[in-house]
């Protein structure tokens, strides 16, 4: 079974292309079984993938499998290759675990939809192409799968197509993430040019084989970690991510929360090599992630729409992650990938749950109360929420602690103090998201949203929930801090096999100090959440008016839109309308008209020669006759 | 024994008034018969040209060239009756609806 690893994409992507091809004529039945046992059949092969590099123990190099030979130019060559190794197992594990929970999801969630087909269609091939980017052996195969998912991304965002705004922040996403791509593209061409092979291999031994030097390693480096920007949604190429949730909840929860943003982390912990020969694109990565972390918290403070929330919340995460890749840390910013996976995408179902059952509402401020109308719901919310906020025991308190003692084991103090401070105002977004949503009075203006008609959703829908909420809680135990022996951190130990290692120690009391903090953190937001939605529920809008400034400031978002609308957009856009005018409308088109134009004078020129007389045809027969026999003659 | 030139020269002569008759006659069923009039100048000299070589080609296109005209002159001919059917003339000078 473990030699047919490399079946693991192609099933969904065979699922997606007979959806593609006969969608409109299957049945829906068939259609919700099909997308669901294809996406489950690649879970199965990827957990016992799994279950063999854990068996096989370290030394292994895991399975490889070549399917085709796909460009071969010159010294240039690069196959369809996969390979299956520590790093992919997990990411895979993530991608079809998650994503099967969430296709299960989406036959509840979709039920009512008209393009039933198109949207399981889209959601395959996203796992397709998501697959393909894990597997690949090589950054070629991989940069496909990052385009792909790129693609999916834009149609699963767009779905609702008729939806004006749906369909703008389709392109927005597209566009941004071309910026970061064209850096990816040059940081690739780099690669195959001074090291000479696309394979993961050849790229991260080139730093010390000295094939790179220092000053190329580092400018590859930040060249592809603009791509991951714009993938992850980091500073400075974010702004797609908040439009993203105009797509359907369960695509949030895959697409933009759990999988495809966290892109850019494995492609840098992938690279880890490359990343680690290179101090000054570590710390770019580190500050990048950092910063991220917390100007993304301090939004989503003031954000309503819960989905909105959630998606500033997924920006801050991932930067976590950054954050812990650029101090070294990489086992721990996959950690927290895989953990974050499991929470973010439970939170976003539950809200999805919640939207659903108050028939389409989103804004917070038009919720409230709903704690006993939804039993299922609300406690796996709760879970999600405090995995998030870091609170003891359960998966992001480990994670996000890995990830802090390493910046701090690192010397990196004030990163560290960013990333606590980011873990504070986690908790406290969420749990004054818990208390806008489920506790107090109900504020629904909809008829739909008021008591007798908000409904718990249907099995199909809470029992994924209640699976994830079981990881979300448990996962945390799969890397323990170090502090409890030195077998603690499992998944820290099974990762070494492929990642850079993170060489810190820390002395005992420090390590027990960190984690104090990082609780005392989780305790203080929710503490904070706590007294300003619940207690003293009119302190928010008294805060809100002593800082008018600050918090005028958030509710823009910092303006980040505002100016990249008028620094990029509208030049580009009034440059176009320019080039239009002129150059289209005046060269082009006058080049074609005016060609038209000759051709229709000239007709009407010659236009004299057809007299319809049949004399004079036989005349102008005559006069080349003769012509012809004087030629001849002479 | 007549020369091949004088043949030759006879043919010139058909084929010219033949010419002459399609662009002095106005109406289309005599300007039909100068074209079989040219045509037949063409076999004679085709002809005299197989007789004088000796060889058998000349002999056989003018074969064809008769085959030709008579499928032309059945269809010529029809075409002519259609169109005087139609218009009540067939005097070329009438006959210019193909004017561009």
């Amino acid at each position: 079974m473990v030699r047919y690893f490399w079946l693991i994409p192609l099933l969904p992507g065979a699922s997606a292309l007979l959806l593609l091809l006969l969608g409109p004529r299957l049945s829906r039945r068939w259609i919700s079984w099909q997308a669901c046992l294809t996406v489950f059949l690649s879970f199965a092969l990827s957990l016992a993938g799994f279950v063999h590099l854990v068996r096989a123990g370290h030394g292994s190099s895991g399975l490889a499998k070549t399917l085709l030979p796909w460009i071969a130019s010159g010294s240039f060559s690069a196959a369809i290759s996969f390979a299956f190794d520590e790093l992919a197992a997990v990411m895979a594990l993530v991608v079809t675990g998650v994503g099967l929970l969430i296709h299960v999801y989406s036959v509840g969630y979709m039920a009512a939809d008209r393009a039933y087909s198109r949207y399981f269609a889209y959601l395959n091939l996203f796992t397709f192409f998501m697959l393909v980017l894990v597997l690949a052996s090589d950054i070629v195969l991989m940069f496909v799968g990052w385009e792909g998912v790129g693609l999916c991304s834009y149609l699963l965002i767009g779905f609702w197509f008729e939806r004006p705004a749906a369909s703008k922040a389709g392109m927005k996403a597209f566009i941004v993430n071309r910026i970061g791509d064209a850096a990816f593209i040059v940081g690739v061409l780099f690669l195959l040019v001074n090291v000479g092979s696309s394979s993961f291999a050849a790229i991260n031994a080139a730093p010390a084989a000295g094939v790179l030097g220092p000053g190329l390693v580092t400018l590859v480096a930040i060249l592809l970690f603009v791509g991951a920007t714009g993938k992850s949604a980091q500073i400075p190429l974010y702004v797609w991510l908040p439009d993203a949730m105009e797509g359907p909840t369960p695509v949030s929860a895959l697409i933009h929360a759990a999988t495809m943003v966290t892109a850019g982390v494995y492609m840098v912990c992938r690279l880890s090599g490359l990343f680690a020969a290179s101090q000054a694109a570590s710390s770019v990565v580190a500050w990048v992630g950092g910063l991220t972390a917390v100007f993304a918290a301090t939004i989503a403070l003031v954000q309503h729409d819960i989905k909105r929330v959630l998606a500033y919340s997924t920006i801050s995460q991932i930067g976590y992650m950054f954050l812990g890749c650029g101090v070294g840390a990489y086992a721990a910013g996959m950690f927290h990938l895989v953990t974050h996976a499991f929470f973010k995408s439970l939170l976003f179902l539950a809200a999805g749950s919640v939207i659903h059952a108050l028939g389409g509402e989103q804004d917070m401020r038009r919720m409230g109360g709903l704690k006993k109308a939804l039993p299922t719901t609300f406690p796996v919310f709760l879970v999600g929420a405090l995995a998030i906020a870091g609170v003891p025991f359960l998966s992001g308190f480990f994670s996000k602690d890995a990830i802090l003692t390493s910046a701090f084991a690192g010397g990196h103090y004030v990163l560290y103090a960013l990333g606590l401070s980011g873990a504070v105002l986690t908790a406290l977004y969420m749990f004054r998201l818990i208390y806008m949503t489920f506790y107090g009075q109900t504020r629904a203006t909809h008829p739909a949203g008021t008591a007798p008609h908000v409904h718990e959703s249907p099995p199909v829908m809470t029992v994924p929930l209640v699976v994830l909420a079981v990881f979300s809680a448990l996962a945390g135990f799969a890397g323990l801090p170090v502090l409890l022996g030195e077998k603690a951190n499992w998944i820290g130990g099974f990762l070494e096999a492929v990642l850079e290692p993170a060489a810190h120690h820390l002395a005992l009391s420090t390590e027990v100090g960190l984690i104090l903090a990082a609780t005392a953190a989780a305790l203080a937001g929710i503490a904070m959440a706590f007294v300003f939605y619940r207690k003293r529920p009119d302190l928010p809008e008294r805060t809100a008016r002593s800082f008018p400034g600050i918090y005028r400031l958030l509710v823009g978002k910092y303006y980040v839109d505002e100016a990249y609308d008028a620094v990029v957009v509208r030049p580009l856009v009034r440059g176009a309308e320019t080039v239009y005018a002129r150059f289209d409308l005046g060269v082009i088109d006058g080049a074609l008209d005016g060609s038209a134009a000759a051709a229709a004078s000239a007709g009407k020129g010659l236009n004299v020669l057809q007299s319809g007389l049949v004399r004079d045809y036989a005349l102008a027969f005559l006069l080349g006759a003769i012509l012809f026999l004087g030629v001849l003659l002479l | 024994m007549i020369p091949p030139a004088a043949f030759l020269l006879l043919s010139a002569v058909l084929f010219s008034l033949g010419v002459l008759a399609f662009f002095v006659k106005k109406d289309l069923l005599t300007q039909f018969m100068a074209v079989e009039v040219m045509l037949n100048a063409s076999n004679l000299a085709f002809l005299a040209m197989a007789k004088a070589s000796g060889q058998a080609a000349g002999q056989v296109i003018v074969l064809f060239v008769i085959t030709v005209a008579a499928a032309e002159a059945v269809i010529g001919l029809a075409i002519i009756v259609l169109i005087f059917r139609q218009r009540r003339t067939i005097r070329t000078d009438e006959l210019k609806d193909l004017r561009g």
